[in-house]
């Protein structure tokens, strides 16, 4: 019963989402103040009907209702309950609903706080979002409906896979959903623009706090994902260049270039036709990412069950929204107007981030299709992984690495005096390369990635710290919200570079065969291996076992890597333990007994050198996009403001 | 005695795997000769492709045919051949997928040039954007809105 | 102008692979690695017989007739659902048909064969799987078509169904004139 009510929830949802799609869009077009006017209550209307619907779900899952195909295909009687609740979200239907659920509440937010923006805007914007929730809806109920009924009921549900199993599901799907679907936004806005035919810098200040706070979801989201999958999978690894990871990764990268340009052209007027782009690139970036994990097309340790017709129905869905914007930017797109600018200035550098930005993207793009590619031409077999996108992603970075001091010190539009810049960062330079080379010599088991890693991270935070000298005190100004996430982000970049290189050059791990009382040393650390039992768990049995581990005599930490049986599907966790530090993670696998007798275990020994500056830094970047987007510029009335520029008022496309 | 107990109980380790091969995991102690064999063998296992579980590569995968091309890895590596040979030993057996970084071929030339030549491009463009620009007119001070 | 259109050609062009892509690996979770082998010849073994362990065959005793090589474990239950297809061949006489018996142990292989029946003309017996990745096996079943000369004309992976027998198997046998 619950269950058919959840469907019609989500029927009728579909049903005002349609509307929301038809009545502002053709009443913006045409001057019907009364059709326009529908555009918010249709929103709520469609927020509270799915939030029903999602709520519903939840419901029945947690009931443990197995006439639900749903919940005998993801849950179990025995599932921990704060599981039966985020589980709902742990598979392919589910996690369509949260999708579309988060992507209401999305709608409604902007529908909400949108008070001092004309109606046609509003309306055509909401129409915009509400169309995507048409797709997703319709995919939904019509080919993967979680409300399905089997019957008859099934006797035992399957159990949540025990990958899920874990914190890691509960914040990493909703936040990773909050930052794709945020994107929406901005592409509202850019669809809305181009079809107003009147591109200017009030939409993207209005539209900037909001892709703000979206690009932060998602960065957050990727952080828990690499964090979980460092913890979880039990090999310490913290990014793999899946094609699902690249599949978030790429509008990641598309967003943060939209960041840059949304701030140009809010300033200065200029670049609205990249910004326009770049807003669309980045939310069908997000779509293509929902395709490749939903559709089979990639094999992927992440992918949902695949299925040709989903597949096609997402593609086609992907064609018109996606291919509908880019047709009509190639037809109403702007001229790059606005303030001029020249070689030396602010424009110029913001603009080499997009170009790089850009170009990894579509790196990456290319990376994870070209086996497809290969494979359809006929031309054989081929993988791309690791070695490939983390060599060229690097070489694609290096230089945004070296240009991002000078961004922030750099002025809009005019001749920027160079030798004053250059002098300026210049001490900072020259220390750079003292500490490579110091580095490279005494950094114990360190390379030049290790010395480039810390130098390349001294030399971003040299430059955050130039910035702030200069505007505090030479130039004695205070620092605006948007400044001090700024400063947040670069930081956060530098601590990264440094995580990153220093881990990657110096991490180092060990199989031994152990057996009770014996000890192995790696890198100064000693591991004393002191047994595995027999536990039970709420619906597993695990193998559980003891590691000592001490430095110099002294104990640091005692852990307990664990394999866990799961009992209804049979599944084999590992459950690795790690021992967390400012500058190393300690970090230990179980494997397989080696006898029959099970005195004798294959165990995995890691030290991790610098392993949580690469996700501290990441949390700094979200931070900082957060603090901007709270911005006082961006609360400000938009008729209140100082004079827009002047070519961007009014002006027809 | 570790060392010395590894050597001897690797026969009946060989036994007790065949035994457990339903339950393999990835992690199998070896015991290399040096620092650097442990390293080149642990940047060669990640280099190359799971041909049963394809998401993982050769280090991590828990397979048992990943086991037993692990073991052969080594073998390769003992027996003097060069990281080029290596790769060409298991492209030989299991084809250009089994490595996780592509050849440079005429296959791969666009993968491989692509992304310079956009950022060629993309550069190219830059530069006919900048010296577009309008001359400026006389500067006012502007405040620095940063 | 162009650079207008250029990302709706691009994503145009995107858009048809991935629909080529979807249509392509329809069903598949895995990819089906195609063999290098195809073309070259067969590796060389030397590997015990079933029957009489102490006899050694080696790949070059197999030569001057073409033959299927079927890769079998009695612990491989797409093995089970291959069979009668497999015996359905060996037994028509169209080709001779060798088992590879891989990764498995000797009693548990003796009880499926009596279970399901044993149709094949000899097996080999590969106890580690060291052999078979000269052969690039990485699962089972497996099955190759190795012609007089001793090339490898033909790799299956998966268990073999009719239609494959009909659609890609027959045909190349006819093509290599095979046949007693």
């Amino acid at each position: 019963m619950l269950a058919e009510l959840g469907n019609f929830a989500m029927l009728l949802a579909l049903l005002l989402a349609t509307a929301l799609t038809v009545f502002p869009l053709v009443g913006a077009q045409r001057g019907n103040v009364a059709w326009m006017r529908l555009a918010r209550p249709l929103a709520y209307g469609q927020t509270l009907l799915i939030a029903i619907s999602y709520v519903l779900l939840t419901w029945v899952f947690v009931q443990h209702d197995l006439s639900v195909a749903y919940v005998a295909n993801n849950s179990h009687h025995l599932l921990p309950l704060v599981y039966k609740i985020s589980g709902v979200w742990g598979a392919h239907e589910g996690s369509l609903l949260l999708w579309v659920l988060i992507l209401a509440i999305w709608i409604s937010a902007v529908a909400r706080f949108s008070r001092d923006l004309p109606l046609p805007v509003v309306a055509r914007v909401l129409a915009v979002m509400g169309f995507v929730s048409v797709g997703f809806l319709s995919f939904t109920a019509f080919t993967s409906n979680p409300f399905e009924r089997l019957l008859p009921a099934a006797a035992v549900g399957q159990d949540l896979n025990p990958l899920l199993q874990d914190p890691g599901l509960i914040f990493h799907p909703p936040l990773l959903y909050a930052g794709y679907v945020g994107f929406a936004v901005a592409f509202g806005f850019a669809v809305a623009a181009l079809l107003d035919g009147r591109v200017d810098a009030q939409w993207v200040r209005w539209s900037r706090p909001w892709t703000n706070v979206a690009w932060g979801f998602l960065t957050l989201g990727i952080l828990l994902g690499s964090y979980w999958a460092y913890y979880e999978l039990g090999w310490g690894g913290w990014w793999f260049w899946d094609p699902v990871e690249n599949a978030s990764f790429m509008p990641w990268l598309a967003g943060l270039a939209l960041i840059h340009s949304q701030a140009v052209s809010e300033k200065r007027g200029s670049f609205h036709a990249w910004t326009l782009l770049l807003a669309i690139a980045a939310f069908s970036l997000s779509l293509l990412g929902a395709f490749l994990v939903r559709s089979g097309v990639l094999t992927s340790v992440h992918a949902f069950a695949t299925d040709p017709q989903r597949g096609m129905y997402i593609l086609a869905f992907l064609a018109v929204v996606v291919g509908g914007s880019l047709a009509l930017y190639a037809l109403r797109a702007p001229k790059n107007e606005g303030k001029p600018f020249v070689a030396s200035s602010r424009e110029t550098l913001l603009l080499a981030n997009n170009l790089l930005m850009t170009a990894a993207t579509i790196m990456i793009l290319l990376g994870t299709l070209y086996p497809l590619l290969v494979d359809a031409l006929g031309l054989g077999q081929i993988s791309v992984g690791a070695p490939y996108f983390g060599v060229l992603f690097t070489l694609l970075m290096a230089p945004v690495v070296l240009l991002i001091p000078f961004g922030p010190l750099s002025r809009w539009g005019r001749e920027e005096n160079m030798p004053l810049l250059l002098r300026l960062m210049l001490p900072w330079f020259v220390l750079s390369l003292i500490v490579l080379v110091l580095v490279l010599l005494f950094w114990p088991n360190g390379s030049l990635r290790t010395a480039a890693g810390i130098a390349g991270g001294l030399w971003v935070l040299a430059g955050v710290g130039v910035y702030l000298w200069r505007r505090l005190k030479v130039q004695r100004q205070s620092l605006t919200a948007e400044n001090v996430g700024m400063v947040l982000a670069h930081a956060g970049l530098g601590v990264f570079v440094v995580g990153v290189l220093v881990l990657e050059s110096t991490q180092i791990q060990r199989d031994v065969a152990a057996r009770p009382g014996m000890s192995f040393e790696v890198r100064g650390y000693t591991f004393e291996f002191v047994g595995v039992e027999e536990r039970m768990g709420p619906n597993f049995v695990s193998d559980f076992g003891t590691v000592r581990v001490s430095r110099d005599g002294e104990p640091v930490a005692t852990l307990h890597p664990e394999k866990r049986h799961y009992k209804a599907g049979g599944q084999v966790m590992t459950e690795a333990s790690y021992d967390p530090g400012i500058f190393r993670d300690v970090y230990v696998a179980l494997g397989d007994p080696l006898d029959a007798n099970r005195t004798e275990w294959a165990v995995r020994l890691y030290v991790k050198p610098f392993i949580r500056w690469i996700w501290i830094g990441a949390l700094l970047m979200a931070i900082g996009a957060f603090v901007v987007a709270f911005d006082r510029r961006f609360r400000r009335r938009v008729n209140e403001t100082e004079a827009l520029p002047a070519a961007s008022r009014g002006a027809p496309a | 005695m570790n060392t010395v107990m590894l050597r001897r109980s690797r026969g009946v380790l060989a036994m007790a795997l065949l035994a457990f091969a339903g339950l393999a995991s990835a992690i199998m102690p070896k015991e290399f000769q040096s620092p650097e064999e442990a390293e080149r063998y642990r940047a060669l296992s990640h280099e190359i492709r799971c041909v049963m579980c394809q998401n993982q590569s050769l280090a991590d995968s828990p397979a048992g045919i990943a086991d037993d091309l692990r073991y052969q890895l080594l073998a390769r590596m003992r027996e003097g051949y060069s990281d080029e040979q290596i790769r060409d030993w298991f492209v030989a057996r299991y084809g250009e997928f089994v490595l996780y970084r592509p050849r440079f071929n005429p296959t791969t030339w666009a993968l491989w040039i692509g992304p310079f030549l956009v950022l060629a491009a993309g550069v190219w463009g830059l530069v006919a954007v900048i010296r577009r620009q309008r001359p400026l007119p006389t500067v006012r001070p502007e405040s620095e809105d940063c | 102008m162009i650079s207008r259109w250029l990302p709706f050609g691009v994503f145009a062009a995107i858009a048809v692979l991935l629909g080529v892509g979807v249509i392509m690996n329809a069903g598949r979770t895995q990819v089906e690695i195609v063999s290098p082998l195809i073309g070259r010849p067969a590796p060389d073994f030397a590997l015990p017989d079933f029957a009489n362990p102490a006899q050694i065959v080696r790949q070059s005793d197999l030569r001057g007739q073409p033959y299927l090589l079927n890769v079998f474990a009695s612990w491989c239950a797409s093995c089970r659902i291959e069979h009668p297809v497999i015996a359905e061949l060996a037994l028509s006489g169209r080709i001779t048909v060798i088992g590879y018996n891989y990764k498995d142990e000797r009693a548990a292989a003796e009880r499926w064969l009596r279970q399901l029946g044993n149709p094949y003309h000899r097996i080999v017996v590969d106890e580690t799987g060291r052999s078979a990745i000269d052969w690039g096996i990485y699962g089972t079943p497996e099955t190759f078509l190795v012609d007089a000369e001793g090339i490898v004309r033909w790799k299956h992976v998966g268990p073999i169904s009719p239609q494959t027998v009909e659609r890609e198997l027959l045909p190349l046998l006819d093509a290599l004139g095979a046949g007693r």
